[in-house]
């Protein structure tokens, strides 16, 4: 599977699309400039990635640098175990995510060189990312500048209704994949054609579980939990949580209908995170949503004189 | 089920590991993955013999080397296991915590000919 755009793939790659095409009208505009000034120094890890979208063959190049793989040929003379001379073993010690944390790193570098502050919107399907995310563009996008990248598996209504609103969006359908990651984002920021001191609103594939393992650069991991949801989601899906910098609790113009107790969600979440911040917002009726534009006038930086 | 991105990561990094070592297949590969590390072992299996066909790791055999987690009581200093993310200190019952061990997911080493 390609994780850069899903070109010639089967059925199910990624497809990063912009609003008002539909999932197959997707133009192959990777026109692959290969500015390869870097003339070859150590660092190939980070350039090849992923710029082989047609040819499948993504094993190579990416890990150029732990080149420790010492091949000690392992003799072993005892009876019993006669390796075939050709046999070798190499000690690689690399970490799976490696080529995601590259990637998320690289993207972190060319947020913070444009002074943008990206968020990475998590939640499980339906607790309202795209409808906080709305109202939140809607009300603030007079004061701060917002780009916004929309994950799903499909279609690119998220796209629409945030292009609804004037602010530049860029979908990317995973396709059969259950996350974003950070390769994916890169090359949907490509398009964005940021301009600096603005705010990169990062919206997730709606699943409160795969998407934990993938930084994508963000700045901060919003979770975002519904009160028509169960409390102890916390404990249930842990590793979101932990992995979270803020929780904002939505629909809480729906609490006098539900038996939801936000005071136990609260609790659950610090046992797993005893650092999460929270708001308690309602996205429909606006309630509670000022402490949270507070916060995000607060995390951006002042522009550069 | 991310473990399958996680199963063609370990893949990429198996063939491009054999390829520079101008090896052509894996025989047995180790794993080294933490209990916290966010990977359901019994996903990875199920993902596994797709990830890994027509692959240099067709035919290898798994070894997986399980840690588990391990923290430090950041009000107490004891040392503890953690299953879950949500365990406290079992000394003080604290919450804070610096997990030391169990976030592993790492390709430790590959035998290959």
């Amino acid at each position: 599977m390609c994780g850069t755009c899903g070109c010639g793939s089967e059925e199910g790659g990624v497809r990063i699309l912009t609003p008002g095409m539909t999932n197959h009208g997707h133009t192959h505009s990777h026109d692959h400039d290969h500015s390869h000034d870097h003339g070859h120094h150590h660092h190939h890890d980070h350039d090849h990635s992923h710029d082989h979208d047609h040819s499948h063959d993504h094993g190579h190049h990416h890990h150029h640098d732990h080149d420790h793989s010492h091949d000690h040929g392992h003799h072993h003379d005892q009876a019993g175990i006669t390796l075939a001379p050709n046999k070798k073993i190499l000690e690689v010690e690399q970490d799976v995510l490696h080529h995601n944390q590259v990637m998320a790193a690289r993207n972190r570098g060319y947020f913070e060189a444009l002074n943008i502050l990206p968020l990475n919107l998590v939640s499980s399907p339906g607790s309202g990312k795209t409808s906080l995310l709305e109202r939140t563009l809607k009300e603030m996008k007079e004061s701060l500048d917002f780009y916004v990248i929309e994950g799903d598996q499909q279609t690119v209504n998220d796209a629409n209704r945030i292009a609804a609103l004037d602010v530049p969006v860029i979908q990317i359908n995973t396709g059969k994949g259950c996350h974003l990651e950070s390769d994916m984002v890169f090359e949907a920021v490509k398009q964005l054609q940021m301009k600096p001191d603005g705010v990169l609103m990062i919206e997730n594939v709606g699943n409160l579980v795969c998407p934990s393992m993938f930084d994508l650069g963000e700045k901060k991991r919003v979770v975002i939990i519904s009160t028509t949801e169960g409390e102890d989601k916390p404990l249930k899906y842990p590793d979101m949580f932990h992995t979270s910098d803020i929780c904002i609790i939505n629909k809480i113009d729906l609490l006098p209908y539900l038996t939801f107790d936000v005071g136990k969600v609260k609790d659950y979440a610090l046992q797993v995170n005893p650092n999460l911040k929270f708001f308690e917002v309602s996205a429909t009726t606006g309630e509670g949503m000022n402490a949270w534009y507070d916060w995000l006038r607060t995390q951006v930086k002042p522009k550069k004189s | 089920m991310h473990e399958l991105s996680i199963a063609m990561g370990i893949v990429k990094i198996a063939e491009s590991e054999t390829r520079k070592a101008g090896a052509t297949k894996v025989e047995r590969i180790e794993l080294e993955i933490g209990t916290l590390a966010g990977i359901e072992f019994g996903a990875l299996d199920f993902v596994w013999p797709v990830a890994v066909r027509d692959t240099v790791l067709e035919r290898a055999e798994r070894q997986v080397d399980v840690i588990r987690g391990q923290a430090r009581c950041m009000d107490c200093d004891t040392l503890f296991e953690v299953a879950k993310y949500y365990d406290s200190c079992p000394n003080c019952r604290s919450n804070l915590k610096a997990i030391l061990k169990g976030k592993e997911l790492r390709v430790k080493a590959l035998e290959v000919v």
